[in-house]
């Protein structure tokens, strides 16, 4: 299903948001901020921008998804759900006992996911091999990585980032979740990162820095990205917590799941926010 | 009709790094093998495999991790990647990439580590890998295998490619006779009888076995030899069979005591018949710089101390 009108892709990412607390809440555990931060940018890629199959997730020439900081997983199982590639009932499973939905995204149990991911600093590393295959065996399609900006404290991620500049990779888009939060701080306090635009130019990727809640900024970026011939960063500034106020920009809510009377809360203010967009024209 | 590859121009002893080189040079006429190195390419032999197959060797430069992290991005697109550096820093400098993203993905990777154990020598202690096996025998989903010489690596590099799934190959610097032919058959999971015997069972893995062969020459008897060259998985059959027949066994392995072949030997006797047992190996020690023959005297890995540990057995 290709969601083209904006309206309709933010109804999308409400419902994306709205799976993301029911699974937290009856998984009891989980990382709720850097998830809802980026439910518009899963919304985007499986409902607009990847090429990809959920009846046929192992498809040949389907773009690749790693999702790097794997904690944010709830995210992408939600979109997954929603785009048809299991039901939605099977969310409430994430966290439990015999699930494909590991709390921490596991390629063995479910196969769409591409990798078994959540020790930071490896997904782009895992992406660039890809990358390389890709053009071995001639194949035309993309690989994305979704990193976090805490995962660039990893002097791995940078290995990664300079084998792409080695390989002259052009099938390669690495997006950040620039949320500025970690588990134990805001990014700058805990680790300097400084700029990550002029790091990632130094090694020779192109940049483009984006609202990570602007669709038409996120979908038009990746197009144009799809275009050049090098490797290429998007930096999308997010608020973690997206949509839930209590939640949005407080590191404390980096790996704690909402109780009841919290879920309930963001349930109202997500439902609230549908009903607005429902309006809407 | 395949095209038969040269052989290389390397005489005789050679080492298992050189039967690595050999093996890999012969699978590249499979296009799905792919090598990678982290700058040490002559030194673990990849050097004739980048040489004739440039498009398919990839340089990580001296960044072990992302080489890993680079070959099972290979492997989940159907390649066949061997990654290979020296066993100080693969698997020691990226171990958790080797975890997660080779063997919880189930990914095909085949990483090779030359430069194993004491034998290593002048390049000291910061070059002698003798924790490796104990770091990785942990490790859920990975086969590891220390062939004891030039014909046998030749033979584990090519049954590691046909395996499907991660596999760790201990390999060696030192040149040193061999103990097989080129006709010598190879399973992986199947341990060798090299000598059949009585009164004690000898299992070793590795060109350390060589100590072995000089120890038993001066027993008026003749021991059971096993070359238990799959680590991991343990051959249970071939060993219980075998301990079962002589009642006691000694273990020998170019590695820290701790954690590796003798501690799989010995969890699987106490478990099934508890069994006098000596295991011989480094003690919880860094070493230092020597040659090889050197330092097996110094830290009693040689044919003296073999002799030794068997008498003891026997007391």
């Amino acid at each position: 299903m290709k969601l083209t009108n904006l309206k309709s892709l933010q109804l999308m990412a409400n419902q994306v948001r709205q799976d993301i607390i029911g699974m937290l809440y009856h998984a009891g555990s989980g990382h709720p901020a850097g998830s809802l931060g980026m439910a518009d940018i899963f919304t985007a890629l499986y409902f607009n921008v990847l090429k990809h199959h959920p009846k046929k997730p192992l498809m040949k020439n389907r773009d690749r998804l790693i999702l790097s900081n794997g904690h944010i997983c709830p995210a992408r199982y939600a979109a997954m759900s929603r785009a048809g590639y299991f039901p939605y009932k099977e969310l409430k499973s994430l966290r439990k006992i015999n699930s494909r939905l590991q709390g921490h995204p596991s390629r063995v149990d479910l196969p769409a996911l591409e990798l078994s991911t959540a020790s930071l600093g490896q997904g782009l590393g895992v992406a660039v091999g890809m990358a390389l295959a890709a053009r071995l065996n001639k194949q035309h399609h993309t690989i994305y990585c979704v990193s976090s900006d805490g995962e660039h404290d990893e002097g791995s991620t940078w290995e990664a980032v300079n084998a792409a500049n080695k390989y002259k990779l052009n099938n390669i888009i690495n997006i950040i979740d620039r949320n500025n939060i970690q588990i134990s701080g805001y990014t700058h306090k805990v680790w300097p990162l400084k700029s990550l635009k002029e790091k990632y130019q130094a090694f020779n990727w192109k940049v483009f820095e984006i609202n990570g809640h602007n669709f038409r900024q996120i979908i038009t970026t990746i197009k144009k990205a799809k275009t050049l011939n090098q490797p290429v960063c998007i930096i999308a500034y997010n608020t973690p917590g997206k949509g839930v106020s209590f939640m949005e920009n407080r590191f404390e809510w980096h790996g704690k799941a909402p109780d009841k009377e919290k879920s309930v809360l963001a349930l109202i203010e997500l439902q609230r926010a549908r009903k607005k967009l429902l309006k809407k024209k | 009709m395949v095209k038969k590859t040269k052989p290389l121009i390397i005489k005789e002893p050679r080492s298992t790094r050189d039967g690595y080189g050999q093996a890999l040079l012969e699978l590249g006429r499979n296009k799905n093998i792919v090598a990678l190195s982290a700058d040490l390419t002559e030194s673990t032999r990849a050097h004739h495999f980048e040489k004739k197959y440039p498009s398919r060797f990839f340089q990580c430069g001296v960044a072990e991790q992302n080489m890993i992290t680079m070959a099972t991005g290979l492997a989940l697109e159907g390649k066949v990647p061997f990654a290979s550096s020296f066993g100080v820093f693969l698997p020691m400098r990226c171990l958790d990439q080797i975890r997660i993203s080779v063997c919880y993905n189930q990914a095909n990777v085949k990483l090779v580590a030359t430069h194993c154990g004491l034998a290593t020598g002048p390049d000291g202690a910061t070059h002698q890998a003798l924790e490796d096996v104990a770091a990785l025998r942990a490790i859920p989903n990975l086969t590891i295998i220390e062939p004891c010489d030039y014909h046998q690596a030749i033979r584990a590099t090519k049954a590691a490619a046909k395996l499907r799934g991660p596999v760790y190959l201990r390999l060696h610097r030192a040149k040193l006779p061999s103990l097989t032919t080129s006709q010598t058959k190879f399973q992986i999971n199947k341990a060798q009888v090299l000598q059949k015997g009585t009164k004690l069972t000898i299992i070793g893995s590795g060109p350390i076995l060589n100590e072995v062969s000089k120890a038993v020459e001066h027993l008026n008897f003749k021991p059971e030899i096993i070359n238990c060259h799959t680590i991991k998985p343990l051959d249970k059959k071939t060993i219980l069979k075998s301990v079962k027949k002589t009642k006691k066994a000694l273990i020998i392995q170019d590695h820290q005591i701790s954690g590796g072949l003798g501690s799989a030997v010995a969890e699987l006797l106490s478990q099934t018949i508890p069994t006098k047992i000596k295991i011989i190996g480094v003690k919880d020690k860094f070493a230092e710089s020597g040659s090889p023959e050197e330092l097996l005297y110094k830290y009693k890995l040689d044919s003296h101390a073999i002799l030794a540990g068997i008498r003891n057995l026997l007391k």
